[in-house]
């Protein structure tokens, strides 16, 4: 059963569709690959599935809900974590701070509980700063906790996003060019966190990337956007091969016109 | 290290009143009122990210509030009109940062200076009730039947208030509620990717900083006596703004510092009213471009050792 369905989708800046009718079914425990040219509406399909742009035209589904009908920390809440293509990590806050504000709706203490430092708040919190350390570690980030977010290299700071995303215990996770920035290496190491947070916590997850060796390598489907419309959906070998999608990376043939 | 830096701390507040002149012992009473405003400002200002220019409004509402519960109801005590009056302030707080909500930045300043301006004019057509422009004469607090009526007594009051709100505003700070401030401070779409609604947490500063800024408005009444419109004006509200970009955007001890330097610098330029605004000005632009951040980033080395 699918845990994203997306209908129809489309949404216009100014006159200009960014969108046009794009359909997408993403199953559960699914790596399901965006990818496209620059300007496909990639990134889009991601703010619409946050709940960060309204769409013109169309329907999402998401376990069973209709995502359309909820603000963007409504969304969260539900499940839908995210990371963001031009990093937007909290930079004055330390590393650890950031993956603590990650488990917000995991939290109860309010104001009051809160000034008050109650005992129930004083283990919440004890917890939740345990997790975060164990979330940074997993990213490889154990060392960074005490860090000022802003000044950790991008690398860092794109897994930095990821461990925040992961705290809250999305069930959807959506990495928006996690690769972007990194060197071989340490796109290498990303994709072996990726793949172990599908096979280990079951995540469904959805990239949008344009670094291919990941995509190809890790993704079980991937759908293809140009100029706003799904041009392609498929298997990695699919997609590869496919006359339309490489006509779309490499440009068409003008010499008739 | 830190555990004795706050215990000397707390000895020097407790032995102030015996080693200083009286005078002195008011000066600093006034150091602990501005300090809680200077707080509560920095909940609004520092960690979400709202500038208010209109704190001496909320200000004016507490210590009014808490001068005509004294007046009108004697027999209740103290710390419940101060309470009392932090509760009617984040009443109207509440109240005025909702509609707020869709304003940003400049616009919300604007609100905020506007609101200042509104609640002065409130107490001076108000005379029935707040004697107007004649100001308004506040008697004694009571606890336990005894009347706070020493410079001392006050000034224990205030340290006491202080105390337990410097605790809550640390403790809030870094807890859940505290973090969603910062996060909604540092990135929008990040905290509401987090799950921290906007609507929610920019409400909720507004009527913990007025709740904060209106009991400090109660202590203001005992401890200076004397109310009148023209104390709460505009330039009150930047003096607090000056606070906490001096003190530091962001921290609850930089807030306080950031209290005492402005409170003892009006105090010194008392003699030269005519260049007050240019002095705090010139302060306010060199902090801007060599301490950003304020006091509080600038000692944290300090504070590490």
């Amino acid at each position: 059963m699918a845990l994203v369905s997306v209908e129809d989708l489309s949404i216009v800046f100014g006159g200009l569709a960014a969108l046009s009718g794009v359909t997408l079914e993403v199953d559960e425990g699914e790596i399901f690959a965006l990818i496209g040219p620059n300007g496909a509406g990639k990134t889009t399909v991601f703010n619409v599935l946050s709940g960060l742009y309204r769409p013109s035209a169309g329907r999402i589904a998401y376990a069973g809900e209709d995502l359309l009908r909820l603000a963007p920390h409504e969304i969260a809440r539900r499940g839908v974590g995210r990371t963001f293509q031009n990093t937007e990590v909290f930079r004055q806050l330390s590393a650890l701070d950031n993956v603590l504000i990650g488990e917000h709706a995991r939290l109860r203490s309010g104001v009051w509980s809160g000034a008050l430092a109650l005992p129930w708040v004083r283990r919440e919190e004890a917890a939740a700063r345990q997790r975060a350390l164990g979330l940074l570690g997993r990213l490889g980030l154990g060392e960074a906790a005490g860090v000022e977010a802003g000044s950790l290299p991008l690398g860092s700071q794109k897994r930095l996003e990821i461990a925040r995303a992961l705290a809250s215990e999305p069930r959807l996770l959506l990495l928006d060019e996690p690769a972007g920035g990194l060197n071989p290496t340490e796109t290498r190491a990303l994709m072996a966190v990726i793949c172990s947070l599908r096979d280990e916590l079951g995540l469904t997850i959805m990239v949008v990337e344009h670094d291919m060796d990941l995509v190809m390598s890790i993704s079980d489907r991937i759908a293809v956007l140009d100029y706003g419309r799904k041009i392609a959906e498929g298997k990695p070998r699919e997609i590869a091969a496919d006359p339309v999608v490489i006509e779309a990376y490499l440009g068409r043939d003008e010499g008739g016109a | 290290m830190r555990r004795w830096a706050l215990g000397a701390l707390g000895a020097g507040v407790l032995a102030w009143p015996w080693v200083a002149p009286r005078y002195f012992v008011f000066l600093a009473s006034l150091i602990l009122v501005n300090a809680v405003v200077a707080i509560g400002l920095n909940l609004l200002s520092g960690y979400t990210n709202q500038l208010s220019f209109g704190h001496a409004g909320f200000l004016a509402i507490g210590a009014y509030a808490a001068a005509l519960l004294t007046i009108h109801a004697p027999a209740i005590p103290v710390v419940v009109t101060l309470l009392l009056g932090g509760a009617i302030t984040a009443v109207v707080g509440l109240a005025f940062g909702v509609p707020c909500l869709r304003l940003g930045g400049l616009y919300l300043s604007m609100a905020t200076l506007a609101f200042g301006f509104v609640v002065a004019e409130v107490i001076l057509n108000l005379d029935a009730l707040t004697r107007g422009a004649d100001g308004l004469r506040v008697p004694a607090g009571r606890i336990a039947g005894w009347a706070l009526s020493t410079d001392t007594a006050r000034y224990y009051l205030a340290a006491a208030v202080t105390a337990v709100l410097v605790a809550g505003a640390v403790n809030l700070t870094r807890t859940r509620v505290g973090r969603a401030f910062l996060a909604i401070r540092e990135s929008e779409v990040a905290a509401q990717a987090s799950g921290v609604s906007l609507a929610a947490y920019r409400t909720a500063a507004f009527g913990v900083s007025a709740f904060y800024t209106g009991v400090a408005g109660g202590l203001f009444a005992f401890v200076v006596g004397y109310l009148s419109p023209d104390a709460f004006d505009v330039f009150l509200s930047v003096d607090f703004v000056v606070m906490i970009i001096l003190g530091g955007l962001g921290s609850v001890p930089g807030s306080i510092m950031g209290a005492a330097v402005v409170t003892v610098l009006h105090d010194w330029l008392a003699a030269f009213q005519n260049f007050r605004p240019l002095i705090f000005g010139a302060i306010l632009i060199a902090c801007m471009l060599f301490m950003p951040g304020g006091m509080a980033r600038a000692l944290r080395p300090l504070g590490r050792r």
